[in-house]
């Protein structure tokens, strides 16, 4: 059942992998600058060593929005995004799977009365609209070195061309490298909090995490994404908005990769952390976003001429309707999934609230924070909590998913969300 | 990295190679007329020999050039123009060969005080020549220098035709038939439409240039 629960995930991979893979190399291969096949396998390897290697700090964010912990809720809020994003593309809008995701987890916050953190929800909104600014920045500034080093260095038209093909190539795979580290979190992250998946110690050396056997799986279906659908998106995409020299190409794809990877680099939080700079925060940014960000920065440093601004109004309809879309979507599927087809969707469970303040004071906690699973069953607290109609689910119908008995005293625990974090750390650890 | 880069060298090497050539060309032409003013025909025959060779050699380049270009998807965004630019150098290099081929054929009679003028004239048809390879080739290379080569082209041009019609006018202005003057005023057209189709080439790298700016 596990597994069947994680297609929808898959299905929202292969999306993204059919859709973004085209941000990244959409305009080398539209230009016919580098071959499909050379394009598809570096995209695939490095969205992969991304994904399984980088992909942690947006997930922590995504599942800080809404812990979807139950494995029909987190099948439907990745189905429903899926769907959102294919409904998106047939009108031939470069659609946003962040966008998607996030609205669908609002969506089953709303169905399930979790409470969204609206931090949470601000920090990734403004970075839908920080992303493509800090994009076109970059891009217009990358324009400018450009322009200033290679219209006056003597270098032979044919080599610039090789070393504007090689420079695709490596873009491409930091590219690649920043949309697995973070978008994973779009496609994976919502079954982070129930991963089926246990630690691999292998040979001693390291730990396989199940975090990242989820995210490897994850990845893998947006490799799949890559090979049998991105050749359409990317043999047009980077004439339609304005029409791309690979030169140009080479400092869009580099403004999107470097937006992508500052918005998933714990390395580069810490280091900014530490010389007392404001941070960015990690959250999975929209490659969409990223990429006509720094398309339309490179056309508007060009004079703005031959820019289609119809095309970008349209876009930025996109971008408002996919999140509201998706969020609609998912709340009225989740009535489905769980009145019709009966499957839980979401697992919370309840104590007395004199008997949660004891156990959270000898725990050192906050009074009101939600108890773990295994502190709730040893308190004799077994029923499942069914959110629309606020009486005891039935538990036969849902077997929950094995937790490890860990409950931290030092860390507080202010809702049931963060108690699903728990379980993995304890796996990591 | 050096396998990857080794096409690009190949035809760049290729490219240079043409345009050398195309030099070649002009040079013969100025030594081919000179060597028929001065009445030495078996020499200017020679050099009408190794012209139409050249000729050959260059068709063969261009198409090479061409053919890989294409097959590799090399420079996809200046092929276009690379490949007009070669195919109309090619047309002065035809040009060139033909005029040379048709003083063999018609042996025109200058008369001996034009010689000079007439010597000018194909000299400053080559500078245009070698200007627009110059222009061409800091198109390749270094783009700042394309101006400065096509104001040199338009200079001489402008020269060939100042030349052409002091000849023309010195022509038609002494005692000779009709069909003489006639063939001899033919014969400083042709020598002009050198010096025109090395200006045209020059028209499209100036837009060219344009195009390739970041």
């Amino acid at each position: 059942m596990i597994w069947f629960f994680l297609l929808s995930g898959l299905f929202l991979g292969w999306s993204l992998g059919a859709n973004d893979a085209a941000n990244v190399f959409g305009t080398a291969v539209g230009s016919r600058m580098v071959r499909f096949k050379t394009a598809a396998c570096i995209a695939s390897l490095f969205v992969i060593l991304g994904a399984v290697f980088g992909g942690h700090g947006t997930t922590k964010t995504l599942t800080a929005l809404g812990a979807v912990n139950a494995m029909a809720g987190s099948f439907t809020v990745a189905l429903m995004a899926g769907v959102t994003v294919a409904f998106m593309t047939r009108t031939n809008l470069p659609v946003s799977t962040t966008q998607a995701i996030v609205g669908a987890i609002v969506g089953w916050n709303f169905f399930t009365h979790s409470s969204t953190d609206y931090n949470i929800l601000g920090k990734i909104v403004a970075t839908w609209v920080m992303s493509p600014l800090i994009s076109a920045l970059f891009a217009m500034a990358l324009y400018l070195l450009f322009k200033k080093y290679l219209d006056k260095a003597p270098i032979h038209m044919l080599q610039r061309d090789a070393y504007t093909r090689a420079g695709l190539i490596v873009v491409g795979a930091l590219g690649s490298y920043g949309l697995g580290a973070n978008n994973i979190a779009n496609v994976m992250g919502v079954f982070v909090s129930a991963s089926p998946f246990s630690n691999i110690d292998l040979f001693g050396i390291t730990t396989f995490h199940g975090t990242q056997q989820l995210f490897l799986l994850g990845a893998l279906a947006i490799a799949v994404g890559i090979f049998t659908y991105s050749y359409r998106m990317m043999d047009t995409l980077g004439n339609v908005i304005f029409k791309l020299t690979p030169v140009l190409a080479l400092i869009v794809v580099l403004a999107h990769s470097m937006v992508l990877l500052i918005f998933a680099s714990k390395g580069l939080k810490v280091f900014m952390q530490s010389l007392h700079l404001p941070t960015l925060p990690l959250v999975p940014v929209s490659s969409s976003q990223a990429i006509i960000g720094a398309i339309l920065g490179v056309g508007i440093i060009k004079g703005g001429r031959g820019v289609n601004y119809k095309l970008l109004g349209k876009i930025a309809l996109g971008w408002i309707l996919t999140p509201v879309v998706a969020a609609a979507c998912t709340f009225v599927a989740l009535f489905f999934v769980q009145n019709v087809f009966e499957q839980p969707v979401i697992l919370k469970t309840t104590v007395p609230a004199e008997q949660r303040q004891e156990v959270n004071a000898e725990n050192g906690n906050s009074p009101t924070a939600t108890l773990p699973a295994e502190i709730n069953q040893a308190l004799g607290v077994k029923e499942m909590w069914s959110p629309i109609f606020h009486q005891p689910w039935d538990s036969s119908v849902y077997s929950p998913i094995s937790r490890p008995a860990v409950f931290p005293k030092t860390e507080s625990i202010t809702d049931n969300r963060q108690i699903h974090h728990h379980p993995l750390k304890k796996r990591e650890e | 990295m050096s396998l990857f880069f080794m096409k690009h060298k190949q035809l760049e090497a290729q490219i240079d190679e043409y345009y050398d050539v195309l030099i070649q060309g002009g040079l013969l032409f100025k030594q081919g007329i000179r060597f028929y003013l001065q009445g030495r025909l078996d020499e200017f025959e020679t050099r009408l020999q190794e012209l139409c060779a050249m000729e050959e050699k260059c068709d063969d380049l261009r198409r090479h050039i061409e053919t890989s270009l294409y097959s590799h998807t090399l420079i996809p965004e200046s092929r276009g123009d690379v490949l007009g630019l070669l195919e109309s150098s090619d047309k002065v290099l035809n040009r060139i060969a033909e005029t040379l081929m048709q003083i063999s054929v018609e042996i025109p009679d200058i008369p001996d005080d034009l010689d000079p003028l007439y010597s000018d004239l194909a000299e400053y048809a080559i500078a245009t020549v070698d200007g627009m390879v110059k222009a061409i080739r800091a198109y390749f290379r270094d783009l700042a220098m394309v101006r400065d080569n096509v104001n040199k082209v338009l200079f001489y041009r402008k020269e060939t035709n100042k030349t052409a019609e002091k000849y023309k006018r010195a022509v038609f202005r002494r005692e000779l038939r009709l069909s003489h003057k006639i063939h001899l005023r033919y014969f400083a057209y042709h020598v002009e439409l050198i010096a025109e189709e090395a200006e045209d080439v020059c028209d499209r790298l100036s837009i060219a240039t344009i195009k390739r700016y970041v």
